[in-house]
């Protein structure tokens, strides 16, 4: 009986794990992509929260329009939104060449305020939140005994896990594309040489990336919440910032490293709804701890991106 | 086509106005907001800037406001000028409001001249250890401090908010708020009826202690030369380790203060609201501040204004009050792009080569 018990206890574990590695699959992805081509975006916490609003306020707007597919709409626009906060950023620390992490900065703080006034323009000030019908979970292979819940995941997860991960991984070691941002990455005046657009890799790279933290931060309004809350993102993308330390600047270590702080996450809201009386802020803060301790410890072995935080000026 | 940037200092009597013209294009930038919500925008930027200022109580409260902002500011433009890149003053004024508010329910009994140094104190200790693993792996490791810093303002919110989950939470009320302080730890009021406290003159000493560190010691010009180029400071003869680990204490330290200054100045319990991003808008006054330490009041006094603007125009207008938010955020990276001025002109055309 308590075998059973703990079986279907892993299994909720196991599903809720992916639920909650999903949006931070996504904007970690977008980090790898962005810091390989040697820009720390730290816009990433405002921009997965700016994704979230938009992607929520366009699909209830469609709603109200009455128009079908108001989920693929709020999807849209999110990713339009990140591309816009992409372009931001690339201006600011490309052509313009300014201090990444102060960009960086300044563009969370400015999406999030942009989110914020935008909610109260678009819902006003009602006490009830607002909320619509989220995308629904489904699995691929049916309904399986036992495992089954595993597998019931959104459309979103199974695109990470499936497509993303593989498809990222091909990208940066496989294709022109990677290769020209590994190269601007690490060394921007060797790929000028070469003939590669510096400016143009990493226009390309950070507003990519830009949109992937995007979609990361509508997936918890459009599919997880089915709601947009002020508190929404609550740190999700310095987590990510961390995880992309942690994985190393791999998409596929970047894949593990969500996973696993999506497994503490979801083990530690479960040990509470149990009624566990256990410090979990102590589990939350794991992941930043652990990835301090990973720099602490490998010190001068860390492999930055040789071009991390560097502007490319001709001069 | 495109833009090019190109190095050609600008001639000195422009930088201070570079500022000016941020807050100008800010403004500029921000009026479609402001019409969005069908308010004349003079009319807003009236009620932000100006109608505060009008009466007695709301421009003292300008004064409340720009209190934090006035240490965060410094803080984080200590250490810039220094060469360290501080993104922690967040998770230190936490740290330092969590080591005030420890000592301060300790104060019970203890006289003001005692108790309120005491819990200054505190605060700076505190921020100086939040402050010092990663300033640390920066001189020890060479590990870049940017993230090391960002992330640990998480975790000290954790901490914050473990503490007042289990130990200090209200056993009454069962909210996540600690205990008041002992009343004689409380910061005394500077004028009768407003909250303008202790704390304004406290960040006003310490701005003038840190221009003359900066600006007229032997160590402030040691400071300089490592932020402008570590490696010419270290031909230089420069310890360039220990200055930059004294930059980045002293400003984890100063961000302590912000914190004890606002538990005992403004809210007396520990919650974990006491900052609504301080710590971040403390970059903001630096750098509309140019990094020295007269710009950093001013802007810090500028901030202040436009938090308390962004309720008068809220209450006013109906306009949503992140308007403020959305103005001071703009206003960073306006003033980052404005200030490249300093040194290169912009260029447009084709790219050469």
């Amino acid at each position: 009986m308590s075998g059973e018990l703990l079986l279907t206890f892993a299994v909720g574990l196991l599903a809720a794990t992916l639920r909650v590695a999903t949006p931070l699959l996504y904007a970690t992805i977008g980090e790898v992509l962005t810091e390989r081509a040697g820009i720390l975006n730290l816009g990433i916490e405002g921009i997965m929260f700016l994704g979230a609003f938009v992607g929520f306020a366009a699909a209830a707007q469609a709603v109200e329009a009455g128009l079908a597919g108001h989920l693929w709409v709020g999807l849209a626009a999110a990713v339009l939104a990140g591309v816009l906060m992409g372009l931001l950023m690339a201006f600011l620390t490309v052509t313009l060449g300014l201090n990444q992490h102060v960009s960086g900065l300044g563009i969370t703080l400015l999406a999030t305020a942009l989110s914020l006034y935008g909610f109260r323009l678009v819902f006003g000030e009602s006490s009830v939140l607002p909320s619509i019908e989220p995308f629904g979970q489904f699995s691929v292979f049916g309904d399986l005994p036992v495992l089954g819940p595993i597998f019931r995941q959104y459309g979103l997860t199974y695109l990470a896990f499936l497509v993303l991960v593989p498809l990222s991984w091909w990208v940066l070691y496989r294709s022109t594309f990677g290769l020209n941002i590994r190269a601007v990455g690490e060394n921007p005046e060797a790929a000028d040489a070469a003939g590669v657009s510096v400016f143009r890799v990493r226009y390309a790279a950070v507003i990519l990336g830009a949109a992937l933290m995007a979609v990361g931060g509508a997936f918890l309004s459009l599919a997880q919440l089915g709601a947009f809350s002020p508190g929404l993102i609550a740190g999700r993308g310095w987590v990510c910032i961390a995880l992309v330390i942690f994985a190393r600047w791999d998409p596929v270590r970047a894949m593990w490293g969500a996973l696993l702080f999506g497994g503490v996450f979801a083990l530690q809201l479960r040990l509470q709804t149990l009624g566990l009386e256990l410090p979990f802020e102590a589990f939350l803060a794991l992941p930043y701890l652990v990835t301090i301790g990973v720099l602490a410890l490998a010190g001068r072995q860390v492999e930055y991106p040789g071009a991390y935080l560097k502007p490319y000026r001709r001069e | 086509m495109g833009i090019r940037v190109e190095r050609a200092p600008a001639p000195l009597w422009i930088r201070p106005l570079l500022p000016l013209l941020a807050v100008l294009l800010t403004f500029v930038i921000t009026a479609g907001l402001v019409m969005a919500v069908g308010v004349n925008p003079f009319t807003a930027y009236y009620y932000f800037i100006v109608e505060p200022l009008a009466g007695r109580v709301s421009a003292i409260e300008v004064l409340v406001k720009a209190t934090p902002l006035l240490l965060t500011g410094a803080a984080v433009t200590f250490a810039f000028v220094g060469g360290y890149w501080n993104i922690g003053a967040e998770g230190q004024l936490y740290a330092g409001a969590t080591a005030a508010t420890a000592v301060g329910l300790l104060m019970e009994g203890v006289p003001s001249w005692l108790a309120i140094p005491a819990v200054v104190l505190a605060g700076f200790v505190a921020g100086v250890l939040w402050a010092l693993p990663p300033a640390l792996m920066k001189v020890k490791l060479a590990i870049d401090e940017v993230v090391t810093t960002l992330l640990l303002n998480s975790v000290a919110l954790f901490g914050v908010s473990a503490l007042l989950n289990g130990p200090w939470r209200n056993p009454i009320s069962q909210w996540p708020q600690s205990p008041e302080i002992a009343a004689s730890a409380i910061f005394p009021r500077l004028i009768p009826r407003t909250r303008l406290h202790l704390g304004f003159l406290l960040a006003i000493a310490i701005i003038l202690v840190l221009w003359f560190v900066i600006n007229r010691t032997a160590f402030g010009l040691r400071m300089r030369a490592v932020g402008l180029g570590p490696r010419a400071a270290r031909f230089a003869g420069i310890r360039v380790e220990r200055t930059v680990l004294t930059a980045a204490l002293v400003s984890g330290g100063i961000a302590g203060v912000a914190g004890a200054s606002q538990l005992a100045g403004i809210h007396y319990s520990l919650i974990e609201a006491i900052s609504p991003g301080y710590g971040y808008t403390g970059i903001i006054v630096a750098t509309l501040g140019t990094l020295n330490m007269v710009g950093v009041a001013l802007a810090a006094l500028f901030i202040g204004l436009i938090d308390t603007g962004a309720q008068t125009v809220s209450r006013a207008l109906g306009v949503p009050v992140y308007l403020g938010d959305v103005i001071q955020a703009t206003l960073l990276l306006v003033t980052l792009s404005v200030l490249l001025f300093q040194f290169y002109r912009i260029r447009w055309g084709r790219r050469a080569g």
